[in-house]
Order: C-alpha cells, then structure tokens, then sequence
C-alpha cells in the first residue's frame, strides 16, 4: 500500500507516528505512539469530544474500542512488515474500568500470528498499567 | 422525572445527540428511537476515514456507533420499565463483539440499529447491526453485555 510504503520508506521500520498522522480517523483522535521498552506504546491525550458520559465524566466507549483496534491494527502492521493494512474480522472488547478524563494508553501482542490471520490482545490503562480500563481480543486478516 | 414515557425517550434522544460529545463529533444523529430500540445515522466525511487509499471508513467508527445504539436502546428499555418509586437505572458496559463482515463502502451514510433483547436484575442483553443501503444488509454486527448500575444524584 502506498501509505505503508511511504512510512517505511528509509527501509526502517515504519515511522508509526507518519503513519497515524496520515490516518485520518486516528489524527482525529489524537493518537500517537512510540517504541519503549522494545514494545509499541499508543498514546491518545484527552480531549473533551472524546466524552461519552459527561457526568462522570468518561470517555465514550466507542473511543476506546477505537484506541484498542488501532494499537492491535498497527501492531500487526509493525510485527508482520505488512505493506497494506489487515482487515478487522472481529473483535470483543472488555470493559473492566471507567476510562477517565485523562491520557490514554495502549499496547498490543500477536497472540499467534498465522499466514493469513493473527489473532491480537491488546490492554487499554491510564495512569497504571496494572489496572487496565479495557482489553480487546480481535482477528485480522492478512491482506 | 416524568411519568409520561414519551416525553422521556425524548429526553433520551435530547441527550444522546446534544450530550454525547463523542457522537456529535463524529457526525451521527439518532433518527428513530423507541423504548428498547434505537437508530442513528452518521454521514460519510472524511475525519472517519481508516484507510487514506480507500477511504474506507476506520472500524473502530463502526464499533462506537454500534456502542452507542445498543448503549441507547438498552437506556431507553429500562427507563420504559421502571416501575414508580423505583431507583434510575444506568448501565455499564461488560463487553462489545463486533464482527465486521465486509468493509464499508466509502461515501455512503452508515446507519446503526441497537436492540434491547432482554432484561435481567443485574445484567442487559442487546444485538446491534450496521448497514448502508435501502437492502440493509449488514456491514457489520455487534453483542453487548450490560451491568445495571444505580444512579446516584448528587
């Protein structure tokens, strides 16, 4: 793909943050990502259009499923060198915590990576990893 | 609150579209709604788009709007059978499926359809499809898990 071709073009890895910038989706939200520790870690800061319960207030759930689908997406973008994006097939999401006003993190696995699909976890947390605000399991199909 | 159940669904729908900053954002509108049931709408624009080759529409959209509608429809079913007297019930979500069985065609409104299947004292049950045309054949399909909750005022 030539988005793909474009982040990866120093024949690096590709440069993840041209790559999310150049979605527009994840643009929108803000999201970002840097490698630490050997691991990927997307970043997603608050933003008050993120709310999905404005008593509280908390971000919508929906943005988290979208933060978890993006770090497991690229994730196996990263990890596969893949040249066009996989394809969502399912996901579920878990939600264990309120997703608070405040950064977001994620990071993603290839649980089994087949030469077709791979199947991801990946763990949403704030301001401790250690307790997770949500997880996702999901299969994506190699294009 | 009031006892007449439609002057609370149309609370409910005041409230998704005006108080759901996220929905607003991405564009989306309830168009129908009905205790246990509700539709909404998004319209095709480009901050939606996951892949810049194809404009296809980022999936993680899909899965927010199907949130959100089985989100509504499992509200407005318990608003609907709340009893006088009794506490409001709020929910939380447990879990969200979502399969995607075919990428959405770009340029082309999405409309999502949230159920309420069934109520239990703790836990809520709902199905949430996606579709784009008069057919309505589904893009994708969504299960969500629900915990009631109480709503503490103030």
């Amino acid at each position: 793909m030539e988005l793909l071709a474009h982040a990866a073009r120093d024949g690096a890895a590709p440069d993840l943050n041209v790559l999310l910038a150049q979605v527009p989706y994840c643009a929108w939200l803000g999201l970002t990502a840097r490698v630490a520790d050997g691991r990927v870690v997307f970043e997603m800061p608050f933003a008050p259009k993120l709310i999905g319960n404005p008593v509280i207030p908390a971000i919508h759930g929906g943005v988290i499923g979208s933060l978890l689908e993006t770090a497991a997406l690229v994730q196996t973008v990263w990890d596969t060198k893949a040249q066009s994006f996989p394809k969502p097939v399912d996901i579920t999401i878990d939600y264990l915590r309120t997703a608070r006003a405040a950064t977001s993190f994620a990071s993603a696995t290839l649980a089994r990576q087949g030469r077709r699909v791979v199947n991801v976890h990946a763990t949403m947390w704030q301001d401790d990893e250690a307790r997770p605000v949500a997880g996702l399991r999901g299969h994506f199909l190699l294009a | 609150m009031s006892d007449n159940p439609s002057e609370m669904m149309q609370r409910f729908a005041a409230a998704s579209q005006g108080g759901t900053a996220f929905m607003s954002g991405l564009g989306a509108q309830v168009i129908a709604f009905a205790p246990g049931r509700n539709t909404m709408r998004l319209p095709y624009a480009p901050h939606i788009v996951g892949n810049p080759d194809t404009g296809v529409v980022h999936g993680g959209v899909i899965t927010g709007l199907l949130d959100q509608a089985c989100g509504m429809a499992v509200g407005t079913a318990l608003a609907a059978a709340r009893q006088d007297g009794e506490p409001m019930r709020g929910i939380a979500t447990l879990d969200l499926r979502i399969d995607y069985l075919r990428a959405a065609k770009p340029h082309a409104d999405i409309t999502v359809v949230g159920e309420c299947v069934k109520i239990t004292r703790q836990i809520v049950f709902a199905r949430g499809r996606a579709f784009q045309d008069e057919s309505e054949e589904p893009i994708a399909l969504a299960t969500g898990t629900f915990m009631i909750t109480e709503i503490r005022m103030g």
